[in-house]
C-alpha cells in the first residue's frame, strides 16, 4: 500500500513527463477499443441485415448470354416469368416461398408533396420471401395480382416523406407516375441494406399493376420479372435447391448445354462473406492499434529507465536503510504499472467518449465490448509489468555504494 | 531491535583481519590490509585518515554495504560472512543508522516523511510510524519543522533530519560518513554536539572523517593509513602496530 502511495507521489512529481508517457498508452488503448467497437458494430449491422433479409435466401437473375459471340445485356434473352416462380415452388418441396419481382423508379405524388422512389412490382410471395411485414393495413391478394388492381404498399421512408404522420397513409391515394394507386398497407422498417441503400424507400405493388401501368411499356409481357428471391426451408438444402432450380430454369427456357443463362446466388452466404471480410479488416486495424499500444509500452520503459538513472542516489539511500533488492524491484514495477493503468483508464474514458460521439453524433454503428475493454486494461497492466521489468531489475541490481556516490 | 542494553561484554562491532582489494589499472589494489577493530556498546569512535587510506571502504564494510574479501565482521557478535544481499539489507535495517555528507534527503518530501521512509522496508507495517518519526525529529530539535521540505531547511537542519532518519529504526550503530563535510564551522559544531548528546544517551557512534577537529570530539580516534590501523587512541590497541 505504502509502495503504491510512493509510486503515485513520484509520478505526480514529474506530472508533465508522466502525462506525455501515458499518452502513448492512452492513444493505444483508445485505438484498440474504438477499432473493436467499429468492427463489432459493422458485424452486428450485417447480422441484422441478414435477419431483415430473412435467412436461407437464393437470388435468381437472368444472366447475360452470348449470342453468336456477342455478349448481350443482362436478362436480354432469357426472361424470367412469373410462371417460373410457380414452377419452382411446385417442383421443389424444399422451397418455402418464391418472390418474383420487377424493379423501377417512379415519381410519387400526394397532394403537394412528391418524392422519387424505387418501386417493385411483385407477386404475393415476395413479402414472405423478402421478410416484409405489413404493420398497418393489409397486403395485396392473389386476385389483386391477377387483375392488376390499383393498390400499393408503402415503405416507411416514402410514407414519412409524403405524409406528416405515416399512420394516416393507409387508405389514401397517391399518384405513381401519374397512375392513382390506393395505399392498402404500410411496410415495417428494414433499414439500410448491405450497400447502404435505404430499403424502406420503396413502393411495392402487384406485379401486373407495375408491368401494365407504372413501369411497363406497351406490348411487354406483363408476367415478366427481372429477379426472384427464393426462400429455402433449411440451410442444408441451399446447394441442392440452387442446382435444381438452375436445371429447372434451363429446361423451361431451353438453354443449350454449357450455357449459363441464369445465376443463382446465395444472399446469406454473400452477407456472411462480407461480414467475414469486415471482421478480418477490423482485426487488422485493431492489430495496428495494438502495435501502437506496444509502442506506448516502450515509451513507458524509456521513461522508467530515465527515472532509475535520475534516482540512483535515492535507490542507494533506500538500500542503505534496509530496502531489499526485491523491494526496489517492486517499487519501480508498481510505478510503471500505475503509469500504464492511469493511461488505460484515461484511454478507456476517451474511447467511450469517441464511441459515443461516433454512434450518436455521426450515426455509425458501434458496439462496445466489455470483454475487449477488460482485456485491453489487463493487457496494459501486463505491458507495465513487461516493459517495467528491465528498468526495475536494473534499479534493484544497483550496488548501494556506487548508487550513493552517483552524481 | 534496540539492543543497546545487550550484554556489555559483546562488542557492537568486531572486525577481524578485514582485507579488501579493488581492481585498478589491471592490478588489484589492496585497499585494506588486515584490519582488527572492536567497538564496544556506547562508544563514540572517529575513524580518521587521508583520502585513499581505506577509511571509506572500512566504513562501507562496517555498514554492511559490502562484504570483505577476507576476514570477518561481526555485528553484535553475529558474523556477516556469507550473507545474501537481502540478508545484508536486514542487518542494515535492524542495526545500522546511516548519516551521509550530502544528507541524501528525498526532495519535495516533508521532514516527517523523510524520517518515516526507512519504516516502509519492514516486513510488518509499522503502525505508530508517525509518532516514531515525530519523536525522532523532536530528539534532534526539529519538532517544529515536521512538514518542511528539505529546500525550506538550512544545511544544519537537513543534516538533523538525516540523523533523525538514521535513528528511526532504533539502530545499534550510528554510522556517519563525513557528517559535517558540507557544513560551515558553526553548524558543524552543532551537529557534533548532537552526536555527543546521542552518544551520552547510549547510542554507539562511529564517525568517518578526514578532519582532526571533528575527530577530536570523539572519545576514541582510530587512524587509518594505507589500509592499516596506524593508531588507536583508546585502551584497546588491538589494531595498532
Amino acid at each position: 500500500m505504502s509502495q503504491l502511495f510512493t509510486a503515485l507521489i513520484s509520478l505526480r512529481r514529474n506530472m508533465m513527463r508522466s502525462i506525455l508517457t501515458t499518452l502513448g498508452i492512452i492513444i493505444g488503448i483508445s485505438a484498440v477499443i474504438i477499432m473493436f467497437a467499429l468492427g463489432e458494430g459493422a458485424q452486428r449491422e450485417v447480422e441484422e441485415k441478414i435477419k431483415s433479409l430473412g435467412t436461407n435466401l437464393l437470388m435468381v437473375r437472368a444472366e447475360a448470354i452470348n449470342t453468336a459471340g456477342a455478349r448481350g445485356a443482362s436478362g436480354n434473352v432469357n426472361r424470367l416469368n412469373i410462371s417460373d416462380a410457380d414452377a419452382i415452388k411446385r417442383d421443389l418441396s424444399e422451397v418455402v416461398a418464391v418472390g418474383a419481382y420487377n424493379r423501377g423508379q417512379a415519381q410519387v405524388v400526394y397532394g403537394n408533396q412528391n418524392w422519387n422512389t424505387g418501386i417493385q412490382g411483385a407477386n404475393v410471395d415476395l413479402l414472405t420471401a423478402s421478410n416484409w411485414q405489413v404493420t398497418d393495413g393489409r397486403a395485396y391478394s392473389e386476385s389483386e395480382v391477377r387483375s392488376g388492381a390499383k393498390v400499393v404498399l408503402i415503405g416507411e421512408t416514402v410514407a414519412k416523406e409524403l405524409f406528416d404522420d405515416p399512420a394516416f397513409a393507409v387508405g389514401e391515394t397517391v399518384r405513381v407516375n401519374k397512375i392513382p394507386l390506393k395505399i392498402i398497407g404500410l411496410l415495417g422498417a428494414k433499414g439500410e441494406d448491405m450497400r447502404g441503400f435505404d430499403q424502406d424507400d420503396i413502393l411495392i405493388m402487384p406485379l401486373t399493376t407495375a408491368n401494365r401501368r407504372v413501369i411497363g411499356k406497351s406490348g411487354r409481357d406483363i408476367n415478366r420479372v427481372s429477379r426472384m428471391v427464393v426462400a429455402v426451408d433449411e440451410e442444408n438444402n441451399m446447394t441442392y435447391v440452387s442446382e435444381e432450380m438452375e436445371r429447372l430454369l434451363n429446361q423451361r427456357h431451353r438453354v443449350a448445354a454449357g450455357q449459363t443463362a441464369f445465376s443463382v446466388r446465395n444472399l446469406s452466404a454473400m452477407l456472411s462473406t462480407r461480414a467475414e471480410a469486415n471482421k478480418v479488416f477490423s482485426s487488422l486495424l485493431a492489430g495496428v492499434a495494438g502495435v501502437s499500444l506496444l509502442v506506448g509500452g516502450i515509451g513507458v520503459m524509456n521513461i522508467m529507465l530515465v527515472s532509475v538513472t535520475e534516482r540512483t542516489r535515492e535507490i542507494g539511500l533506500r538500500m542503505a536503510v534496509g530496502a531489499k533488492p526485491r523491494a526496489i524491484l517492486a517499487q519501480f514495477l508498481i510505478e510503471s504499472v500505475v503509469l500504464c493503468l492511469v493511461g488505460a483508464m484515461l484511454g478507456l474514458l476517451i474511447s467511450l467518449l469517441a464511441v459515443g460521439l461516433m454512434q450518436f453524433g455521426m450515426g455509425w454503428s458501434m458496439a462496445l465490448s466489455p470483454v475487449i475493454m477488460l482485456i485491453s486494461v489487463v493487457g496494459t497492466a501486463l505491458i507495465g509489468v513487461g516493459f517495467g521489468f528491465y528498468p526495475a531489475y536494473k534499479a534493484s541490481n544497483l550496488d548501494p555504494i556506487e548508487a550513493l556516490r552517483f552524481e | 531491535m534496540n539492543e543497546l542494553s545487550s550484554s556489555a561484554s559483546t562488542p557492537t562491532i568486531q572486525c577481524e583481519q578485514l582485507s579488501h582489494s579493488f581492481p585498478m589499472a589491471g592490478e588489484r589494489f589492496q585497499v585494506l590490509k588486515g584490519i582488527d577493530l572492536t567497538v564496544m556498546p556506547g562508544e563514540m569512535v572517529a575513524i580518521i585518515g587521508p583520502s585513499g587510506s581505506g577509511k571509506s571502504t572500512l566504513m562501507n564494510l562496517i555498514g554492511c554495504l559490502m562484504t570483505p574479501e577476507q576476514g570477518e565482521l561481526k555485528i553484535l557478535g553475529k558474523s556477516t560472512s556469507g550473507l545474501t544481499k537481502a540478508q545484508l539489507a536486514d542487518v542494515r535495517r535492524d542495526h545500522i543508522g546511516f548519516v551521509f555528507q550530502q544528507f541524501n534527503l528525498l526532495a519535495r518530501t516533508s521532514a516527517l516523511d523523510n524520517v518515516k521512509m526507512p519504516l516502509m522496508y519492514h516486513d510488518e507495517p509499522i503502525k505508530d510510524a508517525d509518532e516514531r518519526a515525530r519523536a525522532c525529529l523532536e530528539s534532534v530539535g526539529l519538532g517544529d519543522r515536521l512538514h518542511n521540505h528539505p529546500s525550506q531547511l538550512s544545511g544544519g537542519q537537513q543534516q538533523r533530519v538525516a540523523i533523525a532518519r538514521a535513528l528511526i529504526n532504533r539502530p545499534d550503530i550510528l554510522l556517519a560518513d563525513e557528517p559535517t563535510g558540507a557544513l560551515d564551522t558553526h553548524t558543524s559544531g552543532e551537529i557534533m554536539a548532537l552526536f555527543r548528546k546521542l552518544n551520552n544517551a547510549g547510542h554507539t557512534v562511529v564517525l568517518v572523517t578526514h578532519e582532526m577537529e571533528v575527530a577530536e570530539q570523539a572519545d576514541r580516534i582510530v587512524m587509518v593509513r594505507d589500509g592499516c590501523l596506524l593508531q588507536d587512541s583508546s585502551q584497546h590497541l588491538e589494531g595498532a602496530k
